[in-house]
């Protein structure tokens, strides 16, 4: 970047290319990844459920035992939740305006997020290794 | 104008018709707060099972109640809209189909891929159910 330039910012700034939110493209890729993640994922888990409508106990449990379904299911879990907590907090930054807010309701979504997706990791697991 | 300025005002949601894609870019928004609500019953879905039968028998006794099927189908709709219109972004993301005659298509197209795989998700759930 020659010194004579017009922009404002350092050449190391847009070296690194985070801008004024310092965090640079990080959030929109992630959702990106996650959504690319969650189309196979999301197909498995609707065969998977279709498979076990009506499904009792013993039935499935059987299914998640097998470690290629708890894999399956802790993935979607996992992404899922990691998609919807990105997803929510573009929602919150976009209608709620009060700084105070926006921040509270922010944490709130991926706290909530966090504990549900942990649940459900935890519940996998349990069931597939029979505990 | 009434701002004065002559130049185009942002649209008045309350007097402005959306057009289709619009529409479609706010379902977007609204299926995936919906998805995220889901999740509630997917997290009691699974905790019940790890639970014991008998809180699994009440996880399952409630989707398949009426307001559990009328929930499951909605979830099902929001979450192929969702899929569907995801991968529409992914390919804009790919920065392709950005005209407004694309635009219109993809819409056609993610609108019936969405309910076709839904009345056919619903057609084959309730045969095996």
């Amino acid at each position: 970047m020659a010194s004579n330039s017009k922009t404002l910012r350092s050449p190391l700034q847009i070296a690194r290319g985070l801008g004024s939110a310092k965090h640079g493209t990080e959030h929109w890729w992630h959702q990106r990844v996650t959504a690319i993640a969650l189309v196979p994922l999301t197909v498995w888990f609707i065969f998977g459920v279709i498979r076990h409508l009506g499904a009792d106990h013993a039935a499935f449990v059987a299914w998640l035992e097998s470690p290629f379904s708890a894999l399956m299911m802790v993935l979607t879990a996992v992404v899922t939740f990691h998609h919807a907590q990105a997803g929510l907090q573009v929602v919150i930054e976009d209608y709620v305006h009060n700084e105070m807010a926006k921040i509270l309701s922010i944490l709130a979504v991926k706290a909530l997020c966090f504990v549900l997706g942990a649940a459900c990791v935890i519940a996998v697991l349990k069931i597939s290794f029979g505990a | 104008m009434a701002n004065g300025s002559g130049r185009p005002l942002s649209p008045h949601l309350q007097v402005y018709k959306l057009p289709r894609t619009a529409l479609l870019s706010i379902t977007h928004r609204i299926t995936g707060v919906g998805l995220a609500v889901g999740t509630l019953l997917l997290t009691w879905w699974l905790v019940a099972a790890a639970t014991s039968p008998a809180a699994y028998e009440r996880a399952q006794h409630f989707i398949g109640s009426f307001f559990g099927l009328l929930l499951m189908f909605g979830w099902s709709l929001a979450l192929y809209y969702h899929l569907c219109n995801g991968i529409r972004h992914l390919v804009w993301d790919a920065g392709k189909s950005f005209e407004l005659s694309e635009a219109e298509r993809g819409n056609q197209i993610v609108i019936g891929a969405a309910a076709v795989l839904t009345v056919l998700t619903w057609i084959i759930g309730l045969a095996v159910w």
